[in-house]
C-alpha cells in the first residue's frame, strides 16, 4: 500500500519538473510481464508489486491462471514459470501469448543457475523485446562463495542487471527504476539476418524468432512458412553455446565447483528412504485432509450452515408459496431417534399459522433434522432433497470448496517446497509399466480429492495416450474423499480381512486396466525429464497465493457442471426414469451380487454422487462380507455427474462414454464375481 | 567407457554427453542445460534406471527410458 503512495507522489513531481513534456511512448501505460524459470521467486516480486489489487482470470482452455495488476501506472502480469518460450505444453503457451504482447519484460532469474535461467533471458532478448534482468537468490552467492560480475553480464547481454534477494527484499526498491531502463539487448549478427528475413515480410519481430524456431501457430497467424524442428535445433545450440559462454566469462566459483548440500532432497529420491517418506506425507496428509477437513471442517460447513440454516431456510421460504409435507426427527446426543413428528401444508407453511409455530419451535430444538418433500415437480427439482438450487449450493460451498482448498493446499505446500519433482522421479519407473510417466502422480493424487478436479489437471501429461490412461484410472479405481470417508465408516469394525480383500480387488482392477490401456492405446508416452529444484522450506505467501488461485479457478470452470448435472438427474427423477433403473437393476443386484433389492437405490444415487451411492449402504443391514462386495462395486462404479460431464467436455464423446459404460461392467463383473466367491 | 548410453551410468560418474534424441526433446534438454559435448555427473542412479544427473548446480532427472537415447562418454 505504501508503495502505491509513493508511485503518485513520484508521478506527480515528474510532471511538476516537466510540465510541457508532451506524453511520448513510453509514458503510455504499459503492459510489464515478469518472465522466469520455475522456482526463481517470480511470484515474490509480483506480490510486491501488486500490493492490494490483483486480478486472476483463467486463460482460455487452459486451468493456468493469470494474474494482473498495477504498478506505478503499468500493468503488470504474472506468468507461469518457463525453460524457454515455445508451445511445449499449455503453460508455455500461456506465457508465450502473454510475453508477445508485452511492453517491457521484467526476466527473472536465479543466480545460482545462470547457465540454466540464461537460455530464456537469451530467447527474450532475441524477441526484440525490452528486457531488465533480475538477479534473483543474489544473497546465496555470498554464501556459496560465487562471484558474478554484474557489469560484465549487464554489457554482453546489452540490458540492465539488478541483484535482488527475495527474502529480505534487497533491491525491491529498484523495481521501478528495472521497468523504466529496459531496453532491447544484444542480438548475434547470424540470427539477426534470419530474423530480418522473415521481418521483410512485415511480421513482429517477436513473432518471427518463434516462426523460425518452429511455432506453428504463430506462423498461421501471421501466414507465413514455419520454420523447422532442424532451423529450432540450431537456433537453440548456438543460444546454448553463448550462454556457457557468458557464464564462463562472468562467474567465478571460490569452492568445489557445483558443491550442493540437499541430503533431504537426495534421501526423497531414492525408494529405500525415499518410501518412507512418502509414507510420513501421507499420514501428515491423511490427518490434515482426512481428519481435520473432510471430517471436522465439512461436518460443520455441510450440516450446520448448508443444511441447517441455508437449506432448511430456503426451503421453508419456498414452502410458503406451494404444497409441503415435513418430517421433523429429533435425535438424542448420542444419534438416536427419540421423537418425530409429520406436518402437512396442503396450502403452504404460511397459510397455517398455527402449525407454523409450531413447526418452526420443533425444527429449532437441539438434535432435530427436517425433511421437506415438495409436491409439485418444478418446486422439488429445484428446492427438494436432489434440488438443484439446494443440494447443489450446499454441495458446491460446503462439501466440495473445503475439500479442494484443503488438496490444493497440500499440493501447493508439497510444490512450493521441491518435493514433488522429486516424488515424481521416485515414482517414475513404476507409472513407465503403466505407460505413463512419474508426473502422472499428480492428477492420480488429487483424485483422492475430487475426480471432477484431476479430471482437469490431466491437461498438464504430455501425450493424449497418457491423458486417456490416467483419466480412466481415475473413473474406475480411484475413490474420492467423500466416498473414502463412508468407504472407511463402513469398513471400520470389520476387521482386518474384508479390508484386504477390497484393496486387493481394486489394485488388481487398476493393474489389469492399466495394462490393458497401455497395450492396446497407440504411440508412446512421453519421457520424464524433470528439473529437481533444491529443497526448502515453504514459502506461505506463495502457498496460500496458490492455493487461492487454483481453488477458485476450480470452482469457476467447475461449478457450472455440477448444476447441469443435478438438473438432469431432477429431470429423471420427476420423470420417473430413476425409478425404472432402479427396478432395472434390481433382479441384477439380488442374483449376481447378492445384495438386498434396495441395494440397487444406492447404485443409481451413486450416479449422481459417489458418496450418495456409498451412504445408502448405510441404512441396510449387511453382512460384513456384503458390505465388502458393495462398496467394491460402487469404488469401480461411475463417477458423479459433474465427473462424467468434465470427462466428456476434456476427453470428447467417445473415450467419456467408453469410460462410463466400461466403469458399468467392471463394478458388476467384478463386484458379482467377489459375490459369487464370498458370500 | 566410449560410446554407452545414459542409462548406462552410476552414481558418481562424470559424463560427457556424445548425441541426443532427435525432435522435441531435445530442444527441451538443450534449454534445461544438456548439450551435446556437455560434461554432466550422474548424481544418483534409482532402482529401476531412473537417472539423476547434476550440471553445474542444477539437477535433472531423466527417465529410464529417455536415459536409453541419449549416449554419452562415461569417464
Amino acid at each position: 500500500m505504501f508503495m502505491k503512495t509513493d508511485n503518485v507522489v513520484n508521478l506527480e513531481n515528474d510532471k511538476i519538473i516537466s510540465p510541457l513534456k508532451i506524453l511520448t511512448e513510453t509514458e503510455k501505460l504499459q503492459k510489464v510481464v515478469l518472465v522466469g524459470n520455475p522456482n526463481v521467486g517470480k511470484s515474490c516480486f509480483f506480490n510486491y508489486m501488486s500490493g492490494m489489487y490483483v486480478d486472476v482470470s483463467n486463460f482460455p482452455g487452459t486451468t493456468v491462471s493469470i494474474t494482473k495488476s498495477h504498478f506505478q501506472g503499468n500493468d503488470v502480469f504474472d506468468t507461469p514459470g518457463i525453460y524457454g518460450v515455445g508451445s511445449f505444453n499449455d503453460e508455455e503457451k500461456v506465457a508465450r501469448d502473454i510475453i508477445l504482447s508485452a511492453d517491457v519484460i521484467l526476466n527473472v532469474i536465479n543466480a545460482l543457475n545462470l547457465d540454466r535461467d540464461l537460455f530464456l533471458t537469451l530467447q527474450l532478448i532475441d524477441m526484440g523485446k525490452k528486457v531488465s534482468l533480475l538477479l534473483n537468490f543474489s544473497d546465496e552467492l555470498k554464501k556459496r562463495k560465487i562471484k558474478i560480475d554484474i557489469k560484465k553480464l549487464s554489457n554482453l547481454l546489452g540490458v540492465e542487471v539488478y541483484e535482488t534477494a527475495a527474502v529480505d527484499k534487497l533491491g525491491f526498491d529498484k523495481l521501478g527504476e528495472a521497468v523504466n531502463s529496459a531496453r532491447v539487448g544484444k542480438q548475434e549478427l547470424d540470427l539477426n539476418f534470419l530474423l530480418n528475413q522473415v521481418m521483410e515480410k512485415s511480421v513482429p519481430q517477436s513473432d518471427s524468432l518463434l516462426i523460425l524456431e518452429g511455432d506453428e501457430s504463430i506462423a498461421q497467424k501471421n501466414n507465413v512458412v514455419c520454420g523447422t524442428a532442424d532451423e529450432r535445433e540450431r537456433i537453440y545450440i548456438t543460444r546454448r553455446n553463448r550462454v556457457n559462454e557468458i557464464v564462463d566469462l562472468v562467474e567465478y566459483e571460490d569452492s568445489k565447483k557445483g558443491e550442493i548440500f540437499n541430503l533431504f532432497g537426495r534421501l526423497s529420491l531414492n525408494p529405500i528412504t525415499g518410501i518412507p517418506i512418502l509414507l510420513l506425507m501421507l499420514v501428515l496428509m491423511y490427518f490434515f485432509i482426512g481428519d481435520l477437513v473432510s471430517q471436522r471442517v465439512v461436518n460443520f460447513t455441510e450440516n450446520k450452515i448448508g443444511k441447517n440454516l441455508i437449506e432448511y431456510n430456503v426451503k421453508s421460504f419456498t414452502g410458503n408459496y406451494t404444497p409441503v409435507t415435513i418430517d421433523v426427527t429429533i435425535s438424542d446426543d448420542n444419534n438416536i431417534k427419540i421423537g418425530n413428528k409429520t406436518f402437512n401444508f396442503p396450502a403452504g407453511i404460511s397459510a397455517n399459522p398455527k402449525l407454523q409455530e409450531e413447526f418452526s419451535k420443533l425444527s429449532n430444538q437441539k438434535g432435530s433434522q427436517t425433511d421437506f418433500h415438495f409436491q409439485n415437480p418444478f418446486v422439488k427439482l429445484f428446492f427438494g432433497e436432489f434440488g438443484v438450487v439446494t443440494m447443489t449450493v450446499t454441495y458446491l460451498l460446503f462439501l466440495l470448496l473445503p475439500l479442494v482448498i484443503g488438496f490444493y493446499f497440500i499440493m501447493a505446500l508439497l510444490e512450493d517446497s521441491g518435493y514433488l519433482p522429486r516424488l515424481a522421479t521416485m515414482l517414475d519407473r513404476s507409472f513407465n509399466k503403466i505407460g505413463l510417466n512419474g508426473k502422472a502422480v499428480i492428477p492420480i493424487m488429487l483424485g483422492f480429492g475430487c475426480i471432477t478436479m484431476a479430471n482437469i489437471t490431466t491437461r498438464m501429461l504430455g501425450t493424449e495416450r497418457e491423458k486417456s490412461i490416467v483419466t480412466a484410472i481415475l473413473q474406475f479405481v480411484i475413490p474420492c474423499s467423500a466416498q473414502l470417508a463412508v468407504i472407511a465408516a463402513l469398513l471400520s469394525g470389520a476387521g482386518f480381512a474384508p479390508m484386504m480383500l477390497y484393496v486387493s480387488v481394486i489394485l488388481t482392477v487398476l493393474i489389469v486396466l492399466s495394462t490393458v490401456l497401455n497395450k492396446m492405446l497407440p504411440g508412446d508416452s512421453s519421457p520424464l525429464l524433470i528439473d529437481l529444484p533444491m529443497i526448502r522450506f515453504p514459502r506461505m505467501s506463495n502457498v496460500f497465493k496458490k492455493t487461492f488461485f487454483r481453488s477458485f479457478g476450480f470452482m469457476k470452470e467447475a461449478s457450472v457442471w455440477f448444476f447441469i448435472g443435478a438438473l438432469a438427474v431432477g429431470m429423471l427423477e420427476i420423470s420417473g426414469m430413476l425409478k425404472v433403473w432402479q427396478d432395472v437393476l434390481a433382479p441384477f443386484t439380488t442374483t449376481w451380487l447378492k445384495l438386498p433389492k434396495e441395494a440397487a437405490n444406492a447404485f443409481v444415487m451413486g450416479m449422481v454422487r459417489r458418496d450418495f451411492g456409498a451412504a445408502g449402504l448405510f441404512h441396510m443391514d449387511l453382512t460384513i462380507m456384503q458390505k465388502t462386495v458393495s462398496i467394491i462395486t460402487i469404488t469401480l462404479f461411475v463417477p458423479c455427474i459433474a465427473s462424467f460431464v468434465v470427462m466428456l467436455k476434456e476427453r470428447g464423446w467417445k473415450e467419456g462414454m467408453m469410460i462410463w459404460f466400461g466403469t458399468w461392467i467392471a463394478a458388476f463383473l467384478v463386484g458379482g464375481i467377489v459375490a459369487q466367491i464370498v458370500i | 567407457m566410449p560410446n554407452s548410453t545414459l542409462d548406462k551410468a552410476k552414481k558418481g560418474n562424470p559424463i560427457t554427453v556424445v548425441k541426443l534424441p532427435s525432435g522435441n526433446i531435445k530442444s527441451q534438454l538443450i534449454r534445461l542445460g544438456i548439450s551435446e559435448g556437455d560434461t554432466l555427473k550422474c548424481v544418483q542412479r534409482l532402482p529401476g534406471g531412473t537417472i539423476v544427473v547434476q550440471k553445474n548446480r542444477q539437477e535433472i532427472a531423466v527417465g529410464f527410458d529417455l536415459a536409453k537415447k541419449i549416449h554419452v562418454i562415461i569417464q
